[in-house]
């Protein structure tokens, strides 16, 4: 039950970006189609998990241990840079068709806010090792739902004249506001 | 404490160091090294304008094949150029390509239901294919311009887009969202290359034009002054303004929707005019053909189609060589059109401009004797275009057929136009009533004979053009008509004295929908004459294809002309193509030069593709839904009047030439009269029957 309570919070409640604020770069900047915004969201989910994994493993056997939690963030900016790299090279050998699915996302993952965001919230709230691994896939797709909702409206948008000065990033950051005020609804159902 | 988180940073960097480094060596996939090159010079700003996913995807697909170094719609020609180099290709072999809008229609378009809809075009063609009487015009809502990054689009005041040629990026982004195809990114070639399909903008002389002219747009564009893209327009089709603007019997013309109003345009005094413009200004406009590509074509006669395909070809970037057997170019337009219709100074100030665009020329080579298509290909030519016209005289089989002072039509003009002794009596009489029986008989009375020409039908059933019937009748030239040659008769020495008829009457309408002349019997009668000259008709000489052995590769139709596909022009042999009057049978110059085009087209696919091809949707008929016999909304204007330069006791006496170009006034007032007509609009701009003056123009800006 309480797995299905963060699960649920991770996703609607505490919403990655749109209660959290993280990840906001590619939230505005890939949901002009909804099918890259799908593949951005599928990367984030893959990658967010195992670097939430791996940086738990980081912190609990070697931060924790040597009193360096200090040396929490500029840690794992590191391990999730290396490990992005790495993961692209892994595909690109291993799985080609996920990599020429995923692969254009990857690079630009490496640098994003959201993932670092769920690693780091892991350890905020002290989760066990698979409460890590749920929240971080739940938060993941978190970002792919609100991701992929933008785009959707985005794309109708396209059809509706917009005033000139509106057109693009400003609309998209107007509507990211009033979807940030919809998921306030949630607020409190969870925490 | 210092030491220590170094110390761990440095541990952690360098574990992650190693396995990347140990794992880019296990896990190396190879990858095109020029990927990465063309990535870095590509702009980088991931824009997506080019419809890749940013420029790592663009320069993965360059190297695939999939776009070409103008991939970059934002790099302009120094990153083309730069992706170009690493290609190892040559940046200047691509051409500017551009949107184009083929619609002139827009606002002018009948609507036939209200819209109230979400305003965009792929919106409203969802329903009922948009509202538009037009099928194929733009819907005017500018979806297009929505769609373009770059803001080359905007729409026009007559309610279809306007692109701008300088911000246009050729990036396809409007052509994508257009759901009528009303946007094409095309350049030079592919516009040479296009022919008519039912889908485009096709006012009625458009698609009447055997020669496929964009005829509404070069008239705009007179009309604004631009004579310089008038003529541009105009050699996208044809190659010689100045010989059609001059013996063109216009078609075009006969189908004009202003018939219905008044009078048609008189467009070919507008091409005429514009083609006097830029001979008279003395300097040539260049005309863009794609850098030489080396590959050799050799064309085969030197009439206006083979002028033709070699003009296309060479503009498409091949090296195309013709074969003429006489010692100067132009076919019938030298040696069969007199010069009081063509002057010859024309004829060779055009023809020069096309030579100097790069065509080799081998004069009296004579196919079939000096040259055959074997040693054709063993001097390395690729393909090969046959247009040696039809040359060959019909007979009338009659007595005294060979008697001297007989001659065939054909073979008088070719004298003329050789300028040697044509040995032409006193009182002449011309067999037949097409071109040729005119030319001939206008020509001998020029040269002082007295003339009559007979034919068997009558006036109304001549196959000749209407405005050299009525000359020929102001020349006084004696017109005999229900009249058939039975015999010519000679004296001892063998010298033509007199020509036997018979006088016919007119019977039953035959196939070809004109009534057949049935002999009166009994009814022979003699006409004096010291010369006569046949002009019955001409069929291709084709003997010069066949073998020692009598043996030929090609295949003959039954009316005796090289048999082809009627759209692509390929012959029995793949590499073979033909086109003109050896292909159609005697027919126009501008059926000629259109086909000249058609073939050099299918030769460009041919070389390119291994096979020509050709659209399901080619237009060849007019098409029903654009014939309109009643014109509503059109105001009357007056047509412009064909100057004549010399006057009729004159002309008898003199081969200058007859006819005129009208003022820059005159054709401005012309211009004006055009209704810009598109598949189903045209400019409704004046009460009906009102008269109106070029002041009135109300489509120039
Ligand atoms: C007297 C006359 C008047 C006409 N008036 C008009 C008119 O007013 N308006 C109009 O539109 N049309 C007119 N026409 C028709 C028009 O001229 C022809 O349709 C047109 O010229 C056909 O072009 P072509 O290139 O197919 O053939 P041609 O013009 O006949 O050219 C064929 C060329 O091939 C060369 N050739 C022939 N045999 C060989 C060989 N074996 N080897 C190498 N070269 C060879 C010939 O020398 C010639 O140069 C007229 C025709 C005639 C005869």
């Amino acid at each position: 039950m309480d797995y299905f309570v963060l699960v649920i919070a991770a996703i609607f409640v505490n919403n990655i970006v749109l209660a959290q604020y993280l990840g906001n770069c590619p939230f505005i900047g890939t949901s002009k189609d909804s099918g890259v915004a799908i593949g951005m969201g599928l990367a984030v989910v893959f990658v967010g998990t195992m670097a939430a994994g791996i940086t738990w493993c980081v912190q609990k056997f070697l931060l924790g241990p040597n009193d360096l939690a200090y040396l929490q963030t500029i840690c794992f900016i590191l391990v999730i840079a290396a490990l992005v790299q790495f993961v692209e090279m892994f595909l690109k050998k291993v799985i080609p068709p996920l990599y020429k699915s995923l692969g254009i996302f990857l690079p630009l993952i490496t640098t994003n806010c959201a993932v670092l965001g769920i690693a780091i919230i892991c350890q905020r709230e002290g989760f066990t090792f698979i409460e890590t691994i749920l929240f971080s896939i739940a938060s993941g797709v978190g970002f792919l739902l609100a991701l992929v909702v933008l785009a959707g409206i985005r794309e109708r948008l396209d059809l509706a004249r917009v005033p000139v000065s509106l057109k693009g990033t400003p609309l998209a950051l107007i509507l990211a506001g009033l979807m940030s005020l919809a998921f306030f609804a949630f607020k409190g159902m969870a925490s | 404490m210092i030491t220590a988180s170094v110390l761990v940073l440095l541990g952690i960097g360098f574990t992650a160091a190693v396995i990347l480094a140990v794992a880019s060596k296990l896990l190396y996939v190879y990858e095109d090294p020029r990927i990465s090159q063309v990535e870095n010079v590509l702009a980088g700003a991931n824009c997506g304008g080019c419809g890749f996913p940013g420029c790592a995807a663009a320069a993965q697909g360059v190297i695939d094949g999939k776009a070409g170094a103008t991939v970059c719609v934002i790099g302009g020609d120094e990153v083309a150029t730069n992706v170009a180099a690493i290609m190892g290709l040559e940046f200047s072999s691509m051409e500017k390509q551009i949107a184009f809008v083929d619609c002139t229609g827009g606002t002018r378009a009948e609507e036939t239901y209200e819209y109230d809809g979400v305003k965009d075009c792929r919106a409203q063609s969802l329903l009922y294919n948009g509202n538009k009487m037009c099928p194929e015009g733009c819907l005017g809502y500018g979806t297009c311009v929505t769609a373009c990054q770059f803001g080359a689009i905007e729409m026009g005041p007559d309610g279809y887009p306007v692109v701008d040629p300088e911000l246009c990026t050729a990036c396809g982004g409007c052509a994508q969202v257009c759901p009528r195809g009303v946007i094409t990114i095309w350049g030079t070639s592919a516009r040479i290359a296009h022919l008519n399909l039912e889908t485009d903008c096709l006012a009625p002389c458009r698609q009447r034009c055997p020669g496929q002219i964009n005829i509404p747009r070069y008239i705009e564009q007179v009309s604004r002054k631009d004579y310089a893209g008038a003529l541009e327009t105009i050699r996208e089709r044809i190659p010689m303004p100045l010989s059609i603007g001059r013996v063109c019997p216009h078609p075009c013309e006969g189908v004009c929707r202003r018939m219905h109003v008044d009078e048609s345009i008189g467009i070919n005094m507008i091409k005429r005019f514009v083609a006097d413009w830029e001979m008279n200004s003395g300097q040539r406009l260049p005309i863009p053909c794609s850098p030489s590509n080396g590959r050799k074509v050799a064309v085969i006669g030197g009439g206006p189609a083979g002028i033709s395909c070699a003009y296309f070809l060479r503009r498409l970037g091949y090296s195309p060589t013709i074969f003429e057997s006489m010692p100067k170019l132009g076919g019938q337009l030298r040696y069969g059109i007199p010069e009081y219709r063509l002057p010859k100074a024309v004829l060779d100030w055009e023809i020069q401009g096309i030579l100097d665009l790069g065509i080799d020329v081998e004069y009296e080579k004579y196919f079939g004797k000096d040259f055959t298509l074997d040693s054709l290909k063993e001097d390395g030519y690729e393909a090969v275009f046959l247009g040696i016209g039809a040359w060959m005289n019909m007979t009338l089989r009659i007595d005294g057929e060979e008697s001297i002072g007989c001659e065939t039509g054909t073979e008088f003009l070719t004298k003329v136009g050789l300028g040697v002794d044509t040995g032409i009596g006193k009182k002449v009489v011309v067999i037949g009533g097409g071109n040729t029986a005119i030319d001939a008989a206008r020509s001998s009375v020029r040269l002082g004979a007295h003339v009559t020409l007979m034919y068997r039908r009558t006036r109304d059933e001549m196959p000749a053009n209407l405005e050299e019937i009525i000359g020929a009748e102001e020349e006084n030239v004696n017109y005999l008509f229900l009249a058939a040659p039975s015999r010519v008769v000679s004296d001892d020495n063998g010298k033509v004295t007199h020509m036997e008829y018979i006088k016919m009457a007119l019977g039953e309408p035959d196939d070809s929908g004109r009534r057949r002349p049935v002999p009166i019997e009994g009814s022979e009668t003699l006409i004096e004459a010291d010369t006569i000259y046949t002009a019955i008709g001409q069929k291709p000489e084709l003997s010069c294809l066949y073998d020692d052995t009598g043996n030929c590769q090609l295949n003959e139709t039954k009316w005796r002309t090289l048999d082809a596909h009627p759209d692509t022009l390929q012959t029995a042999l793949p590499h073979v193509f033909t086109g003109g009057d050896m292909h159609t049978g005697p027919s126009l110059v501008i059926t000629a030069l259109g086909e000249g085009r058609k073939a050099a087209r299918s030769i460009h696919q041919y070389l390119t593709d291994g096979e020509p091809h050709y659209s399901s949707k080619l237009q060849r008929e007019m098409i029903p839904y654009t014939i309109f016999t009643d014109v509503p909304d059109v105001g009357i204007r007056a047509k412009a009047k064909m100057p004549h330069l010399i006057e009729c006791d004159e002309r008898t006496c003199s081969f200058e030439e007859i006819e005129g170009a009208i003022s820059e006034t005159e054709t401005k007032e012309e211009t004006c009269r055009c209704l810009r007509c598109g598949l189903t609009c045209y400019n409704r701009d004046m009460v009906e029957g009102q008269e109106c003056t070029a002041e009135d123009c109300v489509k120039t800006p």
